[in-house]
């Protein structure tokens, strides 16, 4: 890989795929049981509200989100500081606040495929575990979850994709620092504000190119497989 | 065993007002699509609430709203056998099958798991994905995975309906052994006379969210009386077999006479079941010679029923009851009437043969 990447391209190339690999891995258990939640729960005024909150990420401009997180995780923000001092976790100028960003921004997409998939498997299977003697929990973990495999991984897949083009919520949250939040788009617009920066832009911006088709097809295929 | 049902229930403009108590080893619930069969099924299992009932299962009680009880469903150890088999699809059908088992507080041992394979012939299916199985090796799965689970009692709820006559002819062997040898009670819904014949004792008919009667089978199926809400077989009665005779037949003793077979792979003595069609039944004023019938029982009419162009008769052939369905005009020109010597001559029976031995042979033993 070093014959075609420079040093700083791969460089930014890996930070991408840890950090959009960290972001959706963490954020997968939480975006399924958002997902089991609203679809199971019966319609009352806190499941709208809720169902707004979790797709407002999707809806508000990404800027507006990092700026948010940066009030609230910020070193003087009121979870921040109260994290920073008693775990000494920092999230604002670091590699895990841009995952946080990356998970928060592709949440909604995350929990809208895994909901698809529950909804679509057949209720009918749960009471025929139940009348079998398979308790809730039980029935979670051995028929709801398995049966929304196909749901979450498209789901995983296309928030990866989308969380390698995140730009706004991270640049806002914690800056473009070149080996720690500094991905492949955060890359291509330092280049591009660099003096003669132009043939490095269309460099990583083909290269970003290549990793969405891989993605995307990704997707495509494990979709197919899952769901014969 | 003993299964106490009272429902009270609404939904939208039916209303259900269910109550009977059975005690057959095999209860059948009849009645038309939309009488409320699927309902008391859902009840029993717990898959539904009723607003207003009782339930109980050998005195245990299940669910009673006066009382404020409600056993769910994973803790009544009732299993149900589903129309659509509802077979887990990321499961193999091994899995599946011990699903149930998997989660029962006294678990079947080894040799019953092997009797259950067995008696399903669902030996070669074990390893294959459940999505690619037929309809009737799907059914059969579903009942296998349901006795797995060691339940107090087993909800068949017209697991054959949504089966072709073929696959239907396959399974019904099976839930007929399954009826004679397991003690498990169960309650079948159906709305298939030929069904019900074969394989309960005591029969529950639903009509409009109610029971319309409830009797034994033998009674109700060979009733001419329509208030019966079940439209008469012709006789099912059980009989022995009695000798194997050299010239190819076999010898069933029953309750007004013999009756002459096909030789049946049965031995001596055993009981089994006999079913015959009214329409299969002929009727003679006199004792009818040279024919080529085997069985020709001398009867007393009980009763007529004219319905349609038909007339249904009612028979006594010692103490067991027949009904044979002929033409009004024969009816007319035979002089039949309440209290007249005729002879039936029977066309054709049906016995429960040989138990199927395996799934390939048993397609053609039905």
């Amino acid at each position: 890989m070093s014959g075609i990447l420079t040093p700083a391209e791969s460089e930014a190339l890996l930070l991408s795929l840890r950090v959009s690999s960290v972001a959706i891995a963490c954020a997968m258990p939480f975006a399924f049981l958002a997902a089991l939640f609203l679809a199971r729960a019966r319609r009352f005024a806190g499941k709208s509200l809720f169902d707004g909150l979790v797709h407002l990420p999707l809806v508000l401009p990404p800027v507006a989100v990092g700026y948010l997180l940066l009030v609230v995780f910020g070193a003087r923000g009121p979870l921040g500081a109260w994290l920073l001092e008693n775990f000494a976790i920092r999230f604002v100028f670091s590699w895990t606040g841009a995952a946080l960003a990356s998970a928060l921004i592709t949440f909604p997409l995350q929990v809208r495929a895994i909901r698809l998939a529950l909804e679509g498997s057949d209720a009918a299977l749960g009471e025929a575990a139940r009348t079998l003697g398979a308790r809730r929990l039980d029935r979670l973990l051995n028929i709801t979850l398995p049966l929304a495999v196909p749901g979450i991984v498209s789901g995983a897949i296309t928030a990866f994709a989308a969380s390698l083009g995140e730009f706004g919520a991270i640049i806002t949250f914690v800056s473009n620092i070149p080996g720690e939040t500094q991905t492949l788009p955060l890359a291509i617009y330092a280049a591009l504000q660099a003096p003669g920066g132009e043939v490095e832009a269309a460099r990583l911006c083909a290269l970003s190119i290549a990793l969405a088709l891989v993605f995307v097809t990704a997707a495509e295929f494990a979709g197919r497989r899952l769901r014969r | 065993m003993s299964l106490e049902v009272s429902l009270r229930h609404r939904f939208g403009a039916f209303a259900l007002d269910v109550s009977f108590v059975a005690r057959g080893k095999v209860t059948a619930l009849f009645g038309p699509s939309g009488a409320g069969k699927t309902s008391v099924v859902l009840a029993v299992a717990g898959l539904s609430r009723p607003r207003q009932g009782r339930i109980a299962v050998d005195g245990r009680v299940l669910a009673d709203t006066a009382a404020g009880r409600f056993v769910p469903p994973e803790r009544r150890r009732i299993a149900v056998v589903f129309q659509d088999a509802r077979l887990f699809p990321h499961m193999s059908v091994r899995d599946n099958l011990l699903f149930g088992w998997r989660r029962a507080a006294a678990k079947a041992d080894a040799a019953t798991i092997a009797g259950v394979v067995d008696l399903l012939g669902l030996e070669r299916l074990l390893d294959r994905d459940p999505r690619r199985l037929s309809g009737g090796e799907k059914s059969r799965v579903a009942l296998g995975r349901a006795l797995l689970s060691s339940p107090d009692m087993l909800l068949l709820d017209e697991p054959l309906a949504a089966l072709d006559a073929a696959r239907r002819g396959e399974i019904l062997p099976y839930l007929e052994r399954l009826a004679r040898e397991a003690r498990l009670p169960m309650l079948y819904v159906s709305h298939q006379v030929e069904e019900v014949a074969r394989l309960a004792d005591e029969i529950v008919v639903l009509e409009n969210g109610r029971v319309k009667v409830q009797g034994s089978v033998f009674d109700l199926l060979t009733d001419v009386d329509a208030a019966a809400g079940v439209p008469p077989l012709g006789a099912v009665f059980e009989a022995t077999v009695a000798e194997h005779r050299a010239d190819g037949l076999s010898v069933l003793a029953f309750d007004g006479g013999v009756l002459y077979v096909r030789r049946l792979g049965r031995e001596t003595g055993t009981r089994l079941r006999v079913r015959l069609r009214a329409e299969d039944i002929m009727l003679a004023r006199e004792e009818p010679r040279a024919i080529s019938a085997n069985n020709v029982l001398p009867c007393t009419v009980k009763a007529v029923r004219l319905h349609g162009e038909e007339a249904d008769v009612q028979l006594r052939c010692g103490a067991t009851r027949l009904v044979a369905r002929i033409t009004q005009s024969s009816c007319r020109r035979l002089g039949i009437e309440p209290g007249a010597a005729v002879y039936a001559v029977v066309k054709s029976l049906t016995v429960e043969r040989e138990a199927p031995e395996t799934p390939a042979s048993s397609t053609a033993s039905s």
